[in-house]
Formats: C-alpha cells, structure tokens, sequence
C-alpha cells in the first residue's frame, strides 16, 4: 500500500524545473521576453530570440537615445509558470514592456498582474480571442494577429475551392478552440466532424484519424503548432489518409517544421499574415540577415518579434525616450508607425492589427531547401470579429 | 461498428506500448524498491538511438536492433554508476535522484542531438496502410506494433515464470532480502532487471520515433501513463501491468472516440463538445481513483506482501 501511494506521488511529482537569470538598472528600456525556451516547443522560443535580438542588432541596440536592456525568461509552456515569471518582471524587474507569449492559455493567465502595473504589454504570437473582445486593454498590443483571422482566411479560401464538408481537428486549449470557431465562421459547407484533443501532451491522433477515415469529409482543417504539427502530419500520411482527404492548415507548417516534416508538407497549403517572400525593403534585409546569421528561414513566430522590436522602438522614439509618457507612447503606438515585415497595416479599437492573409505553399528554393511561398492573397485588410465586444473607443 | 473495431485496435496499440513502459518500471520498482522516474529518459534515449542508427545504416529493422543493445547497455550503465548509490535510502532520495538523472539526460540529448528534435523515416513497406477487414484500413507500421509488444509480452512471460532467473525475479518481487540470504548475486540480478527494464522502455521509445518524432521530454508525459498502470495493475506483478496497460489503453481511446457522440444524447452539442475532450482526458485518472479505492494494493498485487 504505501508503495502504492509512494507510486501515485511520483506520478503527480513528474512536472517541475528551470528558472531563469536577471540583471541590473540604470536609465534605460527595460524590456521582459517571456517565451518558452525549455522543453519540446524550445526551438519556437529561440527563433523569437533570435529574431528580437536581430531586431535591437539593426536598431543599434538603442531606442530613442536609450540603451536596451532584454531579459528572457521561459514559460515552459505552462499557464502558470508564464503568471510568475510576468509577475516577477513588473514586480521586481519593473520592466517597461513585456513581450512575446506564444501560447494563448500562458497569455491569460499572464495578463492580468502586467496590465494591473500599467505596464505595455505587446503580444509577438498569441492572440486570444478574450484579448480582443470583453478583456480589451489600452496596455496591451498585439504585433501578431487575432487567433481567428487566420483560419478564417483559411476558411474563405476552403469556398474557394469548393469544399462542401469538413472535419475539424485541434488542441483542446484557447488557441485551438479559437482557430477551429474562426473556419466555422466564414466556412460556408458543412462541418461534420470536429476533435479537440488534449493538449500539449497528446501526441498520438489515431483515434481522431480513425473518425476522420469513418466520416469521409471533403477535407480536414487542423490546427497543431510546434512539434504537434510535424506529429500530426507524419501519422496522417502513415493512416494512409494524404492523398485521399485534402488537408489544409493554421500555424501547422513553419521554417522550424517544414525541417522535420520535409515532403510529407509539400501540397499541404496554410494561411499566414507574413510569408519570408513578402516583396518589401524590411522583410528583403529581415529575412537575407537572418538566413546569414541563422543558416534557416526565419518563422512567423520570429517575424512578428522582430516586428515587436521595431514597433517599441517607434514608440519610445515619439516620446523621446520619455518612458513615463505612457499615454504618448499609446498614441504612438496606435499608428502602427513603423517599418513591419508584412507591410503597412491598421490597428483596430482593440489593438489587434487590421491586415491582409495569404496562401502560402511549400516549395524547394534554388539550393533544394524546402521553404514556404505566396501563392495568393486570400483577404485583404481583415478585422478580427470579436473588436465589437471590446468597450474601448478612440 | 468498424469505427468501433478500429478504436479498440487503436487502444491496444496504445496498451501494448504502455505495457512495455510498464512492465520495466513494475519490475523495477517491485523487485529493487527502487523509484525510477528517469525510465522516461531511457525511452527518449531510445528513440534518439534508433534515429541516429537508422540514419547510420539506413535501415529501420537494423537501426532498431542497435537501438535496442544500445539502450541496455546506457540503462546497466546507469544501474552501476547512479542507481546503486540509492538502493537502502529512502523513497524521497529516488524521487530526488532519478529527477536530477531526468535533467541530466534531457540536457546531454540537447548538446549530442540539438534542440530541434528528430524524424524517423519508415521503410516503404512500413509506411502503408493494409486492409484488415473488408472496408478497415490500418497502417502497418501501427500493426507491427502490437505484433511486436505481444511477441515481446510473451516472452517475458516465458521468461519470468518459465526459467530460472524469472524465478528469481519472482522471488526478489517477494522478498528481496530471503533471496539474498539465500546465496544469490543481488547485485548481477539488480543491473540484469534494471537493464531489462531499460531495453523495454527503449524499446517502446523506438517504435514510438516514427510516429510522434523525437524531442527532448517526451519520455515525461508517457511515463505519468505508466505510473497509472502499475498502481491499477499492482506494483511488481507483469501479468498486471499488462492487463492494466491494455485496460488504460482501450478506456482512453474508446473514451476519446465516443465520449462526444455519448455526451451529445444528454446535453446540447455545445456543451458536449466543451466537456466531453475535459472528461475523456480525466477518464483513466478516474479509473485509478476507483481501483485505489476498492483495491488499494492494485487488481494483481504481487504476492508475499
């Protein structure tokens, strides 16, 4: 018996680890990175890094006269481990930005005690669709993009081609029950089907793919980012299913993916807000610099840090580097007056951005590495359809 | 009904590879007392093993095999240099040990493998899907699976009640300290268990590589499922840790495949889709909650305690 007990102990036992380092003051921008940097979704956390740092590398490592000061710290991925890291950084760091967040549930959970310290807080990834509706802050930017609009996109070009009846697939968490409402909205076949899955540690699909095999849908949407997606594509072509059912996708295939999941992704389209072959000057010097640096094609992930960099900056250059003008660094900050990777493009009254999606394909570029491409524009400056519920005006 | 057939092999596909986790820790822990929480490390290691040799030779099958030596060989390593220092102390002291053995192996994988993770391409006459009843199609790699877990859950049968090192086994599962009064090697016996324990759960972690890849932690997750079996199945007892493991297997599955459409004749769609993903993720916690309830030593305690 006590074995026994010892045994459902260590059971409960197995989930703990990490902490990060901080460092010291004086006059200047302090910005908290949080980000996971430890476990499976590491690899996501340090394409963000990599690309902020390229970011403050082409800023000079200043913003308005000021020294920039980064501290990253790892959320491994948990809710709660995000909380306290964010509490740590306005608390005892007392940063001036907080930054990053790729999932959305660590994103929730982190949001209240940073907004609470009147603290900007600029979101690189996550995009709940709370955030943008009843929870709306004028402390919070997002330089991504709502978790809806992207598969809403998707969902527009499913009419497109013609799709009459789908299966919906995803993880069972804020983000995936947002992306899988987001197709519904603007799918206008028949949705027969549709899994949330438990998230992050189920692994295995075979359940989800013996129903989809079962209900013979038109096509599958599916939602899996980091390491799921490669999972999930491995075992659909291994379920025989690639080939027979069209699959198309949100945030499954990325630069960091497309190296693990190699031919299984070619003809598997995706939405995207950023593709690395956007025809602009910022985007051209991002993505040269980072392959030169990096040996890889940057992710969106890294896209919209490198744009969080270069968005903080446009705002503390307007106050002239008067960090307690937070209200001038809000007006700023409204604009979207800076150079983005993706182009120009409008905030909404929820600070969620109003821009264009695109189809993006995977192909073989002129040294045979696979990499992702724009086919098409699938809508253009698009709002996400929660900035109603948001009560702020201006 | 072929839905139904096709989720019940998908269970015992599942079962049979957590019976191989399991059987290593039951024996582990039920006949050297010893907490292994770092038997998911040897299950990543494992797969990091076969990606590595199956890129070497360029063969699954062979890949495998050396996975498999490599594995055992990494786990009786680990019994002498780590393992043996923790034998006599406390419980807490395992848990503390095999938790720092989970950091270390974690952070070795990064600087010998990368962060990014791995993929295990199949052979072509794997990475197919075969018909096994008229109208059900089932990958092969996944039957090869459960062919494989069988052929090797039979042979630990064998093993352990039919020769005399399981009998030996059995014994140090009794009562370790009569046996060691009796004149055998305890210490030959500990490294050949903890090795065994080790190749099972590389093996498992090498026949997962292909179809979750391989990353750094992905021992951690199964290896929480595992624990749940040998509770449910009795600590030490194989016969239970295969009974219990399919169990786990099939309630999970089934409960992830038909829970929604259950949910669905009692409540509106919409909260059925927002409860049933939440219950069947708790459901074989549920179940262990009951077996700890009505039996709490597990439905096959090993005899003599």
């Amino acid at each position: 018996m006590k074995r026994t007990l010892i045994a459902v102990g260590a059971a409960l036992a197995l989930g703990a680890a990490g902490a990060g380092p901080a460092m010291g003051q004086s006059k200047s921008v302090k910005i908290g990175f949080v980000s996971t940097f430890s476990g499976p979704t590491a690899v996501i956390g340090n394409d963000m890094r990599n690309s902020f740092e390229l970011a403050l590398d082409h800023l000079g490592r200043k913003m308005g006269g000021l020294n920039v000061e980064v501290i990253y710290e790892d959320d491994q991925q948990k809710p709660e481990v995000g909380r306290q890291k964010s509490e740590k950084l306005v608390q005892s760091d007392k940063v001036d930005f907080v930054v990053g967040y790729i999932w959305s549930n660590v994103l929730l959970a982190s949001l209240k005690p940073v907004l609470d310290s009147q603290t900007f807080l600029i979101s690189s990834n996550a995009g709940p669709s709370q955030i943008a509706g009843e929870l709306c802050s004028p402390y919070f930017f997002s330089t991504s993009w709502q978790n809806d609009q992207t598969p809403q996109a998707m969902g527009e070009y499913m009419n497109q081609k013609g799709v009459k009846t789908l299966y919906l697939i995803g993880p069972n968490y804020a983000a995936g029950k947002d992306m899988l409402a987001g197709v519904a909205s603007t799918y206008k076949g028949k949705v027969i089907g549709e899994d949330l899955t438990k998230w992050p540690d189920q692994l295995d699909f075979s359940a989800e793919l013996s129903k989809v095999r079962n209900a013979k849908p038109d096509a599958v949407f599916v939602f899996y980012p980091g390491a799921s997606g490669v999972q999930f594509l491995t075992q659909y072509s291994q379920a025989g299913l690639k080939g027979q059912i069209p699959l198309y996708t949100a945030f499954t295939i990325d630069a960091i993916t497309l190296q693990l999941q190699k031919d299984l992704a070619l003809g598997v389209p995706g939405a995207q807000h950023w593709v690395n072959d956007l025809p602009n000057a910022t985007n051209k010097k991002y993505v040269a610099d980072f392959r030169a640096k990096h040996k890889n094609y940057p992710t969106f992930y890294g896209a919209q840090s490198y744009d969080a960099a270069n968005f903080i900056n446009s705002a503390v250059v307007a106050v002239k580097g008067d960090l307690a003008n937070k209200d001038g660094m809000r007006a700023e900050m409204r604009k979207a007056n800076y150079a983005s990777v993706r182009g120009p493009y409008k905030y909404g009254n929820n600070h969620f951005p109003i821009q264009n999606f695109y189809l993006q394909d995977v192909v073989k570029d002129a040294e045979g590495n696979l990499t992702l491409k724009t086919v098409a524009t699938i809508v253009k400056d698009s709002q996400d359809k929660h900035h109603g519920k948001c009560a702020m005006k201006w | 009904m072929l839905l139904l057939i096709e989720q019940c092999l998908n269970g015992l596909q599942l079962g049979l590879l957590l019976f191989l986790l399991a059987a290593g820790l039951t024996l582990v822990f039920g006949i050297m007392d010893l907490v292994n929480l770092a038997h998911g490390s040897l299950y990543m290691v494992g797969a990091y093993f076969a990606a590595t040799f199956t890129a070497l030779t360029g063969s699954f099958v062979a890949g495998a095999v050396l996975a498999l030596a490599a594995t055992l060989l990494v786990g009786m390593a680990v019994e002498v240099v780590a393992m043996r220092r923790l034998y006599g102390r406390d419980h807490l002291d395992h848990v503390l040990g095999t938790f720092g053995l989970i950091l270390f192996f974690n952070e070795l994988v990064r600087l010998v493998w990368g962060p990014a993770g791995l993929t295990v391409p199949l052979p072509a006459w794997l990475n197919t899907a075969v018909p096994i009843l008229p109208g059900i199609y089932y990958p092969t790699y996944r039957i090869a699976i459960i062919a494989v877990a069988l052929a090797v859950a039979l042979f630990l049968y064998l093993v352990v009640m039919r020769t005399r090192v399981g009998m030996l086994i059995r014994a140090g599962a009794s009562n370790r300290e009569m046996v060691g009064a009796l004149g055998i090697n305890i210490k030959l016996l500990y490294t050949l268990v903890f090795g065994i324990g080790a190749a099972l759960a590389g093996l498992a972690g090498l026949m997962q590589a292909p179809i979750l890849t391989v990353s750094i932690g992905m021992g951690e997750n199964i290896l929480i499922l595992a624990f749940v079996v040998i509770i449910i199945g009795g600590i030490g007892s194989i016969r239970g840790a295969f009974i219990a493991s399919v169990f786990v297997g099939l309630v999970d599955t089934v409960g992830r495949a038909f829970l929604p459409e259950l949910f669905k004749l009692v409540m509106s769609p919409a909260a059925a889709s927002a409860a049933a993903p939440s219950v069947s993720s708790m459901l074989i916690y549920l179940l262990m909650a009951i077996v700890l309830v009505l039996r709490p030593e597990g439905l096959f305690p090993a005899p003599g305690r």
